[in-house]
């Protein structure tokens, strides 16, 4: 028995070793970062001295205006994104359980294929189309009349959203598609015999079977979504682009460590960000985790 | 009677398959614009008809990729192969040997363990990315090869599918007969167990290649010397430069097409293994 508690401790200690330095040590290290600011000593001669500031960096964070509508961005791009991700996903899932639908193994690959590319890359193809300059498709929607500017103050956010949406929809249909298959054959042929249609066992039995999934989709979604970073990013290098360098609270963390070195302000938005994924991680697993809690009692 | 109905079956059919069409040409058109726009001189590119093959000039394109700058765009891609190739190899190894002993041993504490893993699944990484460079910084390892290796060997949901699948994969008596064998607790792990969840093994690295190849942020933040970037961050560097000067877009261009192919390759190639690891973590 000896021996195999020192075996699970070798197998565990790689793991818990690099999990601590790279995520419980920063977490803590930023904690007590955010606590701190740099003040120039004197007339600026003596170089900058670190001295304790209480929650000062939380509350020039949140009192900056900057800061606070890179939240309003947040809530407006999950607003959009997210009910867009999981029902298209669903629905593409849904045609592909369909016993209709042929080549199933080409379409799960083909529309799984753009997780393949790199989000940075992604982002660039996708800003290049919404170039009128090097877009096919921008010419041949002015040759079609419609005029639209990806990169105006209303159209940023949709050009993200899309980008976003070609990334993830295929991925998270095939994780969908994986539950689907899952659902014991038996009951849906019982529901076509009792005379149900295609339609109804879509929506009576295939989607409350799956709520497990979307459930931890949404989540993992939410926590993506926060993190919002690259392909604003890339937007904002567009020239004429409304994307500002502070539009999301990760770039407004990174600008303010990077661009004005202060470090505790950075810390502070990191903190505030995390904070806030632990707080929506909370209540998504509380609102859609009653089953599972019940399921563990009774095992 | 019959005949109302096969014309229905018939329209949902087509319905069905249109759809799940459209779905897929919206998926692959940035690609294939990505490939065609590849072969296109800088000329013909700005003139925005990347369909048709005015201005073909892939072979310039490639060699200007390969000249620019002393081949950098090469360094890039061999950076690229060594932290996602090493980093996953590393990262799956440690993965599979912390699910191997939550699934095969029994400890105090175990699930009080295994839930800690499983919040680290929900940590917004790039909110660590900063507390980590100034780490790094510290440590005096900012902007070296390590700065970019070391924190992608944790990958928690790693762990979590590793368990999964040694629960799958590896029957209890097998490890038993070794036991009686004669050999020891690693040595079932190293030369029974893993072999035997190697499928999964395979999955849990093709995932975090993935991750690792697609990597931006953490790069973006720890490497200042351009010998040092991944793919991702040297692309993102000449794009910067292509607003100002144009000759820089078929370089984005044809370099980000290069970039795409090893993962377009290993998902074609590896379909069995990705479809079982998002099946796994979508039925629990």
């Amino acid at each position: 028995m000896k021996a195999r508690t020192r075996a699970a401790a070798i197998l565990l200690t790689p793991f818990f070793l690099l999990f601590t330095a790279v995520m419980v040590v920063p977490i803590g290290y930023a904690v007590w970062l955010s606590l701190f600011t740099e003040k120039q000593s004197g007339l600026g001669f003596g170089g900058a001295e670190t001295v304790f500031s209480g929650l000062d960096n939380y509350t020039a964070a949140l009192g900056d205006r900057a800061f606070r509508e890179g939240f309003g961005v947040l809530l407006g791009y999950c607003l959009l994104y997210i009910p867009l991700l999981l029902v298209g996903a669903l629905a593409l899932a849904l045609l592909l359980d369909s016993a209709l639908a042929r080549a199933r193994r080409f379409f799960q690959l083909a529309l799984f294929l753009p997780h393949a590319v790199p989000g940075i890359i992604a982002a660039l193809i996708w800003v290049y189309l919404y170039t009128p300059q090097l877009s096919p498709v921008v010419q041949a929607m002015e040759a079609g009349g419609i005029g639209f500017d990806f990169f105006s103050p209303a159209g940023a956010l949709p050009s993200i959203v899309n980008i976003a949406l070609w990334e993830w929809l295929g991925y998270n249909m095939v994780i969908f598609y994986a539950a689907l298959q899952a659902i014991d054959r038996s009951v849906l042929e019982a529901a076509t015999v009792d005379g149900a249609g295609a339609w109804r066992i879509a929506f009576s039995i295939k989607v409350p079977l799956v709520k497990a999934s979307l459930a931890m989709v949404g989540l993992f979604t939410i926590i993506g979504s926060l993190q919002l970073f690259t392909e604003p990013l890339i937007l904002n290098k567009g020239t004429g682009s409304a994307v500002t360098s502070t539009w999301t609270p990760n770039m407004y963390a990174y600008t303010a460590a990077f661009d004005r070195n202060d470090y505790g302000l950075a810390a502070a938005a990191s903190v505030l960000l995390a904070l806030t994924a632990a707080l929506l991680s909370f209540v998504v697993t509380r609102l859609t985790g009653r089953r599972k809690a019940g399921k563990e009692r009774t095992a | 009677m019959s005949k109302p109905r096969t014309g229905n079956a018939w329209l949902s059919k087509a319905a069905v398959n249109g759809a799940l069409v459209l779905a897929v040409v919206y998926m692959l058109f940035p690609l294939v614009w990505l490939l065609t726009a590849a072969t296109k001189d800088a000329g013909g590119l700005l003139a925005g008809n990347a369909f048709s093959f005015e201005g073909f000039d892939l072979g310039g394109n490639l060699s200007r990729l390969a000249e620019y700058n002393d081949g950098i765009y090469f360094h890039w891609y061999l950076n690229s192969l060594l932290y996602a190739g090493f980093g996953a190899l590393a990262c799956s190894l440690v993965s599979v040997a912390a699910g191997y002993a939550f699934h095969v041993y029994d400890f105090r504490g175990k699930e009080k363990l295994f839930g800690l893993v499983l919040l680290g699944v929900l940590v917004p990484t790039t909110a660590l990315a900063l507390p980590m460079y100034l780490l790094a910084s510290e440590v005096g390892v900012v902007n070296t090869y390590w700065a970019v290796l070391i924190p992608v060997l944790v990958n928690p949901f790693g762990v979590y599918l590793s368990r999964v699948f040694c629960a799958g994969y590896i029957p209890d008596e097998a490890l038993e007969a070794a036991r009686i064998d004669g050999a020891g607790e690693l040595r079932v792990f190293w030369s029974i167990g893993l072999r035997m969840v190697m499928p999964g093994f395979v999955t849990v690295f093709l995932f975090q290649f993935t991750a690792i190849w697609n990597n931006f942020f953490l790069p973006l933040v720890m490497l200042s010397d351009q010998k040092l970037y991944p793919l991702s961050l040297g692309l993102y560097a000449w794009n910067s430069n292509a607003h100002a000067e144009p000759d820089f877009y078929p370089l984005v261009v044809t370099g980000s097409l290069l970039a795409v192919v090893p993962l377009v390759v290993a998902f074609v190639s590896l379909q069995r293994h990705w479809k079982a690891g998002l099946t796994a973590g979508s039925v629990k």
